[in-house]
């Protein structure tokens, strides 16, 4: 059977793919377009490595078919950065030592940016259940938490944090 | 594996005709958040895919009679920053935000969750509680069909080939009304129900309750309608001993299985006592508005 062919919206650029009907959009990122920041862990929505933005709302790029992006808008991992310069979110990470085998930190940082783009000021709880679909088998998550609190305190305007 | 065929209709229309056309190797695609796991793991090979997201019907809450019509495939995200909706039945819309991640929050749908079927399925008691009807679309046309009917076991509904949900109903409701939804789950969040209770009540200005509907979640093969239990309520005060019958009706209706996530005597004295909990916060609701 031919492949589809799909017309979509990546980090800001106009993208053409051809993709297998049974094709996720993970693996078209990641096979088809070498887009290889989003991870595979799970591939059954629970691990959240895959995260991505698509049409404005986070989810995992691995529950959605390929031939779904027609049309819509994805945001990925690599459109976080501009150029050299890092997202705040990405540099707080770093400072923070929030990763350690970094498997699980291109999701972690797409949900996070989700999430202070919605609230500057979220209480610990709020990040720790927004970030809930996010899994990290290294960092005890604690680390992470406080790179997202930080680079929310940053936000607003208010000086590093505790 | 045979090929697997892709379609985004954009009609109600085309989408019934493909679904009939594929017959049992066609798969509806909502939020996905089911269907590509049984995918990925080969539970399922379907011949057919039709992604109804391109319906704006089926995407859609606009009001409707004093209530909301709610596309089946909105999000539980959409359903949540609602507010009119939220202020209508807050008990329908937490059980479709208690579904899984803020990533799964973005896809999965209360359309999706009925038709998965499953017993443990978290909207489907919140949605019986509260009356709702959906808008089934097939090749004879359209139906109006109550919630509780739609599911007849694990994995199965009364959905003819070429069938699909278009959207649910939630009616309008007297002043003074209240739903709400709890479910037992081991852990903070991110689990599937070992019980879920959905109660939707009315109480007069004296605070006697009128009219209330009780539904239980993974305690029988489908989400059950328990009339028992609501009848425990209508022309009390929902004071102890209506609140004792209660949970006598809701363990006496349940039929659960034994797993090693719930024993069948934890399930079905989990349901009486989420059944209590649930009622008082409808009725803390109810008083409310």
């Amino acid at each position: 059977m031919a492949k589809l062919h799909i017309t979509t919206t990546i980090n800001g650029d106009a993208t053409e793919f051809l993709c297998e009907p049974e094709q996720t959009l993970l693996d078209v990122l990641r096979d088809e377009l070498q887009l290889t920041g989003s991870k595979e862990g799970c591939a059954s929505g629970d691990c959240g490595a895959c995260s991505v933005m698509l049409d404005g709302r986070l989810v995992c790029a691995c529950l959605v078919l390929g031939a779904e992006a027609a049309g819509r808008t994805v945001e990925t991992i690599e459109g976080v950065a501009r150029g050299e310069e890092l997202h705040l979110v990405q540099r707080k990470f770093l400072e923070h030592h929030a990763l350690q085998c970094g498997v699980c930190t291109p999701g972690f940082i797409v949900a996070a940016k989700a999430l202070l783009e919605r609230d500057t000021d979220p209480s610990e709880t709020e990040v720790r259940y927004w970030l809930a679909g996010n899994l990290c088998r290294c960092t005890g998550y604690d680390k992470i938490v406080r790179a997202v609190l930080d680079a929310a305190a940053e936000m607003r305007g208010e000086e590093a944090g505790a | 594996m045979d090929y697997m065929r892709f379609e985004a209709p954009s009609s109600v229309d085309a989408a019934v005709a493909l679904l009939a056309e594929g017959g049992g190797g066609a798969r509806v695609l909502a939020g996905g958040t089911d269907l590509l796991v049984q995918l990925r793991s080969g539970m399922v090979e379907p011949s057919l895919v039709v992604d109804i997201k391109r319906l704006p019907e089926v995407r859609e809450i606009a009001a409707e009679d004093g209530g909301f019509r709610v596309g089946a495939a909105v999000s539980g995200a959409e359903l949540g920053e609602h507010a009119e909706l939220k202020a209508l039945w807050p008990g329908v819309v937490e059980s479709a935000e208690l579904i899984g991640s803020t990533q799964i929050q973005g896809r999965a749908s209360m359309g999706g969750n009925l038709c998965n079927a499953s017993p443990a399925a978290d909207t489907v008691p919140a949605l019986i509680a509260a009356r709702a009807t959906c808008t089934v679309a097939g090749p004879r046309g359209r139906r109006e069909v109550a919630v509780e009917d739609i599911c007849t076991g694990p994995g199965r509904t009364s959905l003819a080939p070429g069938e699909f949900v278009v959207s649910f109903h939630l009616p309008a409701r007297p002043a003074h009304s209240g739903d709400a939804y709890l479910r037992f789950i081991p852990r903070t969040e991110m689990d599937i129900a070992v019980v879920g209770v959905g109660v939707s009540l009315t109480l007069d200005l004296q605070g006697a309750c009128t009219q209330a509907e009780v539904s239980l979640g993974a305690v029988a093969p489908t989400a059950l309608r328990v009339r028992e239990a609501a009848e425990a309520l209508v022309g009390t005060r929902l004071d102890d001993a209506a609140m004792e019958a209660l949970a006598r009706a809701a363990a006496a209706a349940c039929r659960p299985i034994d797993d090693k996530r719930g024993t069948v005597a934890f399930r079905t004295r989990v349901a009486g006592v989420l059944a209590q909990r649930a009622a008082r916060i409808a009725a803390d609701r109810a008083r409310s508005n």
